[in-house]
């Protein structure tokens, strides 16, 4: 079964690299799991996703992050996209002058072999299949990525790349960040539509209200850039109820003690 | 990465830099189209460099009328007079040698008539350039030209009937004098610049059409350019008039092969829009990178009519060109859409020029100019709107998008106005990719160079749909060219 595991990492700006934001952890997602990774601000949520996608302004200063058991860490960003790890941005950026139907379709054909063309019909009925899904109105797809999107905008059209390519492991990173209920349903319709056996998801949060919609297998809740408790989903609700200073306060104890 | 002042020292060194940095065999584009020579025997040499035996030579081959002969020698004591413009243009320009030019090559077949007569080197030309089998059957109304003559040119039926003289220059002066002489060099007169009249000395080929009153030509007229002899500069000097009421659009498209020393293009081009006359002029400019492209074009609009250049440049080592519209007539509107893509060891210096001289008259100038590496792209620009005026209006955008931080972009704006019922814009932005972008599109999978590419094209996007169909996917591909070999 697919596996993306988290080993021991430690991860840092590149910018400071003797700084480290993420402090040793430690985590495998199975295709067919949800996880929840909680937390406070600065914590180290978004560090951890975009490490494991790339990003040039951090660094891995040890541990690995492997794929199927092998490690990814000598993988350009966009290799390790076409390997099947996807990551929904917080803030996605805007690419003025492409549409998001050429733009999605320059990734789906990214991934064909050399040689192969894309089937243009094909693919535009796909397109429209999944847009239907996601209740995104035709004229949508001929408006230049996420260029003067509302904040649900942008998160559906996140969700739309996602449906159409596919992957094996998807790290959304605040996806409910900026959306109102209504958006908020949406998008986690569409997540819930794509969850099956060929998916594994890391699902970053600050609140608990995404879990109503998208019921995680496993919650983990990520404190000064480790894992400090794991449990299923009642453990978000627990969070909901007593707030982070539980956490932080359970963690002095067990420091102290 | 050299910097530009070992370019001017060593062009020849430098200039292998440059152009592999174009030829990277990675992308499933073939990158030596435009890249190769055919054995040519050329029946007329004029040999390397320039004085007034060689001028009385090309006169004399092309059998010419002595008041043709008269104007060239009177241009070339013009050129000899003019200096240099490097006080405000480029050093560069001195790297040009005068002497190592040839300034003539004829193979001394007249325009072909049928496509069966063209003889089979030239139609690999054209294979190579990738000219699709459609069109080339299509040739109509294609005047292709070959080094300094059209080797091809086959006016399509229908325009021919509707009374459309479409031809090489040296032709329309033997067959069409009295249409030709009239706005010959009225445009542009001799002295405009240094180049102007060195292309008045020495001219050779360029297109010739007149589109009589009310005609509107449906089809684009199309010609394509080469430069196909080392050291051979290329002089054509096109002459279009549109006729009251007429209409007609013109496309000019250039690869051209890679030489080891410096090339000279310099061409001048002149566009006559009568009364309610609509001119449409489209440049693909994708010369090798040892090309100095020096290049003056400008049209002449009267009462109502239009007048619209869109230019994009990619190739060249230096291309100096700002088409012009003087808006002569009342109402008399004119346009200039220009893009410039400045790779590393080129100078786009590009831009446009709008004389206003009537009433109500309007100009838009819109403006993309993308640098990369060390690529450097200038925009000038001339808005002249006199006091005696009224209602003028003039809107101009400039937009320059920076890839790398070595490259450099300089605008000069020049916009003259006066009076007070006149009503001007002028935009200007500078944008980088930035490297949020380029992880977010890769994190979607494409390569860094495709992801490049992407951000260059929507750049461009909005500009490029004004092209017809065929040239904004070459114009596509050849970004795409330009971007994979900027990366890494």
């Amino acid at each position: 079964m697919p596996s993306l595991e988290i080993r021991d990492l430690f991860v840092a700006l590149a910018a400071t690299p003797d700084k480290p934001i993420v402090k040793g952890l430690t985590l495998t997602i199975l295709t067919g799991e949800v996880h929840a990774i909680m937390g406070p601000n600065g914590t180290g949520k978004s560090t951890l996703s975009k490490a494991i996608a790339g990003h040039p302004d951090y660094v891995i200063t040890s541990g690995d992050v492997l794929l199927d058991g092998k490690s990814i860490l000598e993988m350009e960003p966009d290799q390790r996209a076409r390997a099947g790890i996807f990551l929904a941005f917080q803030y996605p950026s805007e690419i003025p002058g492409v549409t998001i139907a050429n733009f999605v379709r320059a990734a789906v054909q990214a991934r064909l072999a050399e040689g192969e063309d894309l089937d243009a019909t094909a693919y535009y009925k796909r397109l429209y299949s999944k847009m239907d899904l996601l209740k995104i109105d035709r004229k949508f797809t001929s408006r230049s990525v996420n260029e003067g999107f509302s904040g649900g905008e942008k998160k559906r059209c996140e969700i739309l790349q996602m449906a159409m390519l596919e992957p094996t492991f998807a790290l959304m990173d605040e996806t409910d960040s900026g959306l109102d209920i209504d958006a908020l349903r949406i998008v986690a319709e569409g997540v819930e539509a794509m969850r099956g056996d060929k998916l594994g998801v890391m699902l970053i949060t600050h609140y608990q209200r995404l879990l109503d919609y998208i019921v995680p297998d496993f919650v983990h809740v990520m404190y000064d850039g480790r894992i400090v408790k794991s449990g299923d989903k009642t453990l978000a609700l627990e969070l909901e109820a007593k707030g982070y200073d539980w956490v932080k306060q359970e963690l002095a104890a067990a420091t102290t003690a | 990465m050299k910097p530009p002042s070992d370019l001017l020292a060593a062009p020849d060194t430098a200039l292998d830099d440059t152009t592999s940095a174009v030829e990277n065999p990675t992308v499933g584009i073939d990158q030596s189209a435009g890249d190769f020579t055919y054995d040519v025997k050329y029946e007329f040499d004029a040999g390397s460099g320039l004085n007034e035996d060689v001028i009385r030579y090309i006169s004399n081959v092309k059998k010419e009328a002595s008041w043709i002969l008269d104007f060239r020698l009177k241009a070339y004591k013009t050129f000899l007079e003019k200096p240099m413009p490097t006080h405000w243009a480029t050093k560069d320009l001195e790297n040009i040698d005068f002497n190592k030019i040839r300034y003539y090559l004829s193979q001394g077949t007249k325009p072909k008539r049928t496509w069966d007569e063209v003889p089979d080197d030239i139609k690999k030309t054209f294979e190579r350039l990738g000219i699709p089998e459609q069109e080339r059957k299509f040739l109509a109304g294609v005047e292709a030209q070959f080094d300094s003559e059209a080797a091809y040119s086959n006016v399509k039926d229908i325009v021919a009937k509707q009374g459309v003289i479409f031809c090489n220059s040296t032709e329309a002066l033997r067959e069409h004098p009295e249409l030709f002489k009239k706005w010959f060099g009225k445009v542009i007169p001799t002295g405009d610049n240094k180049f102007s009249a060195l292309n008045s000395a020495v001219f050779s080929g360029g297109s010739f059409i007149y589109v009589p009153k009310g005609v509107k030509v449906a089809m684009p007229l199309q010609a394509y350019f080469r430069i196909n002899a080392e050291n051979f500069g290329q002089f054509e000097r096109t002459l279009i008039i549109a006729d009251e009421g007429a209409e007609v659009t013109y496309m000019e498209g250039c690869t051209a092969p890679k030489f080891s020393t410096s090339t000279l293009h310099s061409a001048v081009v002149e566009l006559v829009a009568l009364k309610g006359a609509k001119i449409q002029y489209i440049t693909v400019q994708n010369w090798a990178n040892n090309v100095f492209n020096l290049v003056t074009k400008r049209a002449i609009a009267m009462e109502d009519a239009e007048v619209k250049w869109i230019d994009c440049n990619i190739g060249s080592r230096l291309t100096m060109k700002y088409p012009g519209v003087i808006l002569k007539g009342k109402r008399a509107r004119g346009e200039v859409i220009s893009i410039a893509l400045a790779n590393d060891g080129q100078h786009q210096d590009t831009g446009a020029k709008m004389i206003h001289a009537a009433d109500d008259t309007t100009s838009v100038i819109v403006a993309k100019s993308i640098s990369v590496g060390q690529g450097r792209s200038t925009y000038r620009g001339v808005v002249h709107i006199p006091k005696h005026l009224k209602g003028c209006k003039n809107n101009t955008e400039c937009d320059a998008l920076l890839i790398n931080t070595n490259s450099r972009t300089d605008t000069y704006p020049a916009i003259v106005v006066r009076g007070d019922t006149h009503a001007v814009q002028h935009e200007a932005s500078v944008s980088k990719v930035s490297e949020d972008m380029i992880f977010y599109m890769q994190q979607r999978g494409l390569t860094e160079a495709q992801a490049m590419s992407l951000a260059v094209n929507g750049f461009v996007n909005d500009l490029v749909r004004q092209f017809p169909m065929e040239y904004s996917v070459e114009l596509k591909r050849l970004i795409d060219l330009e971007m994979e070999g900027s990366v890494g």
